[in-house]
């Protein structure tokens, strides 16, 4: 069952003349790993950011067709490009969190890092505050590393330590759906099998869309990939089918290392 | 060639230093036989070239002698020695003190900063986050072209038009300390909100971003992660403004008043160290002169350690 479901979307940026996704159709099905992979300037990530709005941070781009998620409470999906009002923006990225690139701690204390969505969507209550920063830290394999340091500045973490820390920081917020943008291109290979590893944990409780330039990474860790190429989907389906059997040949050279 | 070079480099560096030293060491020079009258004194004195009868070895503790009170808003020296020639009979001195115009240094600074600080905030967020390119990039320009504005253009303008306006809404006198400080806290406006904006716009997109993907509005994204971020560099212009206005001269001359007195309200006239030597050089021999130089050995010490404390931050932004 997908927890969102891409129809007929299409996007073009403010600054660009003509459309950089077109007419993409995708499932992101529940409690699964879907991977989108594809060379640089595919689209890949412009459609990650599209899952969140967050291209409405920015004047004048444009979205076309319909981005359907499933509201839990009722079993319906709702088009969240019919979202205008600010707070409905806030839900929607409390219900569909996002890890980017590089680690992005705020210049904070630890613990205020991982309290900052819930204080800010209005939790006051200091021990509810507590259990569930610890709860994130904990889901997030951060705990017990930072548990005696909780107040010190979250800036003097490793990288690998606070790309784990963003995460507990959206995990905070019991979100339905997270998106990762290339979460370990800046981290070095044992953080980054760790954050891996802390994935495939996550999907558990959480749908995931992970924008990877790492072919392996997908292949280890995704349910699902999506292969994109100059702004169109050209193939989507289970891991192991794209890359053992693909059906198109672009997805074949791609994945053999013929181009990208 | 080479060595040449290196060594015509080395003496402009040099050079700067020497500067420094020499005028500290020049100010501090002129102001000795003041600083060795009046000591420490000298700046809770309220007497500004006044005469004073010598009573009771008064020389040696001259911060406690009486004031005569026709005096007390005197800074002619035809009444001074008028009051003089009235006492002739007594043996008297002149008596040199920097509280007023320290004071009023201090006062007109702290009403600009006041002013100031919250539009400059105002500004800064307004260009960095909440207008649109085109219209953040002309106003940022028209600031730009505010801070280049001479001082003097900002006095002329400020005792014409912009004291009498004041006037009209708060009373009292238009040259005052209010409007002196007012028109400073324009003067430093520009300057405060350029830099502010410079180093919230060093704020990395996707730290915004990660908040905003949290939840956040805009306004807790200003306020929880471009403010700290850009603490540092909001620190720092905030300081060199204060700087800026401390020896500020021209504009708060033709708006403080010019009058040795201590200001009873915001809107009574009184001095400030810079417009008081610019006033008085002239016509300025001896104790005067020492006296003056006294004041602009503490301008100096005032102005030094507030730029030295805006490096530091400066400093410390460059070291994270």
């Amino acid at each position: 069952m997908p927890i969102m479901s891409i129809e007929d979307f299409s996007f073009t940026y403010a600054s660009a003349p003509a459309r950089s996704l077109s007419n993409i159709n995708l499932p992101i099905q529940k409690n699964c790993i879907t991977s989108l992979i594809g060379p640089s300037g595919c689209g890949k990530s412009t459609l990650l950011r599209s899952l969140n709005r967050m291209h409405d941070l920015y004047p004048n781009n444009e979205y076309e067709g319909k981005l359907m998620l499933l509201n839990q409470e009722n079993d319906e999906m709702e088009n969240i490009l019919d979202i205008k009002k600010e707070n409905e923006f806030i839900q929607l990225r409390q219900r569909v969190g996002m890890i980017f690139q590089k680690p992005t701690p705020f210049p904070m204390s630890i613990f205020d890092n991982v309290a900052y969505g819930l204080r800010i969507s209005g939790i006051k209550n200091k021990t509810e505050l507590k259990d569930r920063v610890e709860d994130a830290l904990k889901g997030s394999a951060l705990f017990g590393e930072v548990s005696d340091r909780m107040n010190k500045s979250a800036m003097g973490l490793s990288g690998g330590q606070q790309q784990r820390l963003c995460i507990a920081r959206a995990v905070a917020l019991k979100p339905e759906l997270l998106l990762f943008d290339e979460p370990t291109s800046a981290l070095d290979p044992i953080s980054t099998a760790a954050i891996e590893e802390l994935i495939v944990e996550l999907k558990k409780d959480v749908s995931v869309a992970i924008v990877t330039h790492n072919m392996q990474q997908a292949s280890r860790i995704s349910d699902y990939t999506a292969f994109m190429y100059l702004g169109d989907l050209v193939e989507y389906g289970e891991t192991e089918q794209i890359f053992l059997n693909p059906r198109e040949k672009k997805t074949e050279d791609y994945i053999t290392g013929r181009f990208g | 060639m080479e060595k040449l070079f290196k060594t015509v480099s080395f003496m402009s560096a040099t050079l700067v230093m020497v500067l420094l030293a020499s005028i500290f060491f020049s100010l501090f020079h002129t102001a000795k036989p003041a600083i060795e009258e009046y000591g420490f004194g000298f700046i809770k004195e309220k007497a500004w070239d006044e005469e004073v009868p010598i009573e009771n070895d008064i020389a040696a503790t001259p911060v406690k002698k009486e004031e005569p009170k026709a005096a007390v808003s005197s800074d002619d020296d035809d009444l001074a020695s008028m009051l003089a020639g009235n006492t002739s009979d007594v043996p008297t001195k002149t008596v040199y003190g920097g509280l007023i115009p320290i004071v009023g240094t201090l006062l007109s600074t702290l009403i600009a900063m006041i002013f100031a600080l919250p539009i400059a905030m105002g500004i800064a967020v307004f260009l960095a986050e909440i207008a649109p390119k085109q219209i953040s990039n002309i106003v940022g320009i028209a600031i730009e072209l505010l801070a280049a504005i001479p001082s003097i253009i900002f006095g002329m303008w400020g005792l014409f038009y912009f004291a009498p306006i004041v006037q009209s809404f708060v009373g009292g006198y238009q040259v005052s300390l209010l409007t002196a400080g007012l028109v400073l806290g324009v003067m430093i406006l520009p300057f405060m909100a350029a830099i502010t904006r410079d180093s919230m716009r060093t704020t990395p997109d996707v730290l915004k971003e990660s908040a905003y993907a949290l939840g956040a509005t805009k306004f807790e994204v200003i306020k929880d992660i471009i403010f700290p971020y850009s603490k540092a560099g909001i620190i720092g212009s905030v300081i060199l403004a204060l700087g800026r206005a401390l020896g500020e001269t021209m504009a708060v001359a033709f708006l403080i008043g010019s009058v040795f007195s201590l200001p009873t309200s915001l809107t009574s006239p009184t001095v400030s160290i810079p417009v008081a030597m610019a006033n008085s050089f002239g016509e300025a021999t001896g104790m005067k002169t020492s006296a003056l130089f006294y004041l602009a050995f503490l301008l100096f010490i005032i102005s030094f350690a507030v730029i030295s404390i805006a490096k530091f931050y400066f400093l410390r932004k460059d070291n994270k």
